[in-house]
């Protein structure tokens, strides 16, 4: 299963093993990672998943859609590798993706 | 406030689920029972009526957590497991089968349940109800190309289950008792610009109609109606709204008003209990009145809230309510609440499905109904947070992005 790195706004880091198929924010959320609240579910309709996905990786999560950038352009402290943890699909070629989370959802 | 050993959270869904969750995040030490009577440990709803009806979301991704991570929380779940009597007196709630546990603090999260159909016929076979992942369990198998649904109530649940059932191939008939779909929650403008999708869509509806009887032997043939029509279908979904679940508070003496009622902090009328989530009467902050909320936004919040209060913990800002709702390829997105609104405000265009409603009262924006507008939902929210008054022609202004007007109106 690919691993992926959460690491909380004070440093403190969670390496989860997340089925591919999944995203990034079912992950942080189904094994209790702190600071992604994602109201919504998956919607795309709440902005509460907002991660900085790490710079190295920022090539291989996707794009982001119309929608989610729109949602973005609302969130906190945006930063240019800024999604919503909700919209990228974990797959075998992210084992290793290391994300942050923001401050502003701690 | 004496240490507070033992929480036992009544009705394990969503309300309930982030109570306990939280309870932890906010370093409770005590310990926690989560109760619910239904058999999966708590899970999100709104995917019922959309992609878990249409088998594009697998029961896994519908449970909020899997049940190790309540474990992992130290958090006791007991699914399949009814609380039936609670004594206040004793501090004490009793299960089904006789099993008494006791409380230092109570949260009823116990939600709400189905408005039964008042027709003869409505225990056919082939008459559904949707509220449980169970009901979709039996409903699924049912949806195959060509079968002729009836869906009875024309709110957000219903519609979402017609444009399900019409991307699937089934022959739809939506009845509804008022004039228009959405009625009761909705603009008359946007209710037609969803009437108009729908049928766009193959959709048929029969408005102003109510159902008087189901029709069938062995199962269900054709719903009657009042003037002696009738549509003859396969299977009927009734989606004709819901009561909040106060069974357990009021047999408690707790005061109940069209849902238990609550102040800003969660608190019943027993101190040492809270109720959370669609079962409860709250303060509308921004709109200086009570009200009962049926979303996601309000059970999250409510858990939080009683989370705070038993950890004696910064009680978390209410936030405008808000809700969505998604239907073929149409995300609508609904902050505040418009009742009372005096003006209605378009901005963007129905025709190209892209559009945003606002609602406003004397000038000052009440609710914004959002069509593939996420900026409109997000920004709008924030000015009813706010409080804000937005000049009309701003709102309706094309050429600037939402935010720019947005951040004109708070300036
Ligand atoms: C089909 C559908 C679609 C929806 N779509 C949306 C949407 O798009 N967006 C949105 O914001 N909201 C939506 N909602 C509403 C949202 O899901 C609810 O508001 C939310 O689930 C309420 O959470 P709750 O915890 O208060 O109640 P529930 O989630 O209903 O949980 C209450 C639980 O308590 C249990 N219980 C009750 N009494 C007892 C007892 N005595 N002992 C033990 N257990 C008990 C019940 O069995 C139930 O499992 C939808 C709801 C439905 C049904
Ligand atoms: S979880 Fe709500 S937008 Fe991602």
């Amino acid at each position: 299963m690919p691993k992926i790195t959460y690491v909380e706004h004070n440093g403190k880091e969670h390496v989860i093993d997340v089925a591919a198929g999944m995203t990034v924010m079912e992950g942080a959320v189904k094994h209790n990672v702190p600071g992604i609240d994602a109201d919504c579910g998956g919607a795309c309709a709440c902005a509460t998943c907002h991660v900085y996905v790490d710079e190295a990786w920022a090539g291989k999560t996707g794009e982001s859609s119309g929608m989610e950038q729109s949602m973005l352009d609302f969130a906190n402290d945006v930063q240019p590798t800024s999604r919503l943890s909700c919209q990228i699909k974990v797959t075998a070629e992210l084992d290793g993706l290391v994300v942050r989370l923001p401050q502003s959802q701690h | 406030m004496s240490e507070i050993g033992r929480v036992i959270i009544v009705g394990a869904g969503q309300a309930g689920g982030e109570a306990a969750i939280r309870l932890r995040q906010l370093g409770f030490k005590g310990e926690i029972m989560l109760i619910g009577e239904e058999p999966l440990p708590p899970y999100q709803r709104p995917p019922l009526s959309k992609k878990f009806l249409s088998g594009e979301m697998p029961e896994d991704r519908l449970l909020l957590k899997p049940a190790e991570a309540y474990a992992e929380e130290n958090i006791t779940l007991l699914t399949g497991k009814k609380v039936v009597w609670i004594d206040r007196s004793q501090k004490k709630a009793r299960l089904e089968g006789g099993r008494e546990l006791g409380y230092d603090a109570l949260i009823l999260a116990t939600g709400s349940r189905v408005r039964a159909l008042p027709v003869a016929g409505a225990d056919l076979p082939g008459v559904f109800m949707l509220r449980t992942a169970a009901d979709v369990d039996a409903l699924r198998p049912e949806f195959k190309p060509g079968k002729r649904l009836v869906v009875i109530g024309a709110g957000y649940i219903g519609l979402e289950v017609a444009a399900v059932a019409r991307t699937l191939g089934l022959e739809v008939t939506v009845l509804e008792a008022a004039a228009r779909p959405l009625a009761r929650v909705t603009s008359p403008e946007v209710s037609g610009f969803f009437l108009d999708y729908h049928a766009s869509k193959g959709v048929r509806f029969a408005l102003s109609a109510q159902a008087a009887v189901i029709k069938g032997d062995a199962r269900v043939r054709a719903v009657g109606l009042k003037d002696g029509s009738e549509v003859p279908c396969d299977l009927v979904l009734a989606g004709i709204g819901i009561l909040p679940e106060t069974s357990l508070a009021e047999t408690a003496g707790l005061k109940v008003e069209d849902g238990i009622v609550v102040d800003r902090q969660a608190r019943t009328s027993d101190p040492s209990i809270y109720a959370i989530g669609d079962c409860v009467r709250r303060p509308l902050v921004h709109y200086d009145r009570e009200g009962r909320l049926e979303s996601v936004h309000n059970a999250i919040e409510g858990g939080k809230i009683a989370a705070a209060m038993i950890t004696g913990s910064a009680m978390p800002a209410e936030e405008v309510p808000w809700f969505w709702s998604d239907q073929y390829d149409l995300k609508l997105q609904i902050a505040g609440l418009s009742t009372g609104y005096d003006q209605l405000v378009i901005r963007g265009s129905m025709e190209k499905r892209a559009f945003a409603a606002f609602y406003l009262k004397a000038g000052k924006l009440l609710a914004v109904d959002a069509v593939n507008s996420p900026a409109e939902f997000l920004g709008g929210k924030r000015l009813i947070e706010r409080g804000a008054s937005v000049a009309p022609a701003a709102l309706s202004d094309m050429s600037k992005p939402f935010k720019e007007i947005m951040t004109a109106a708070l300036a």
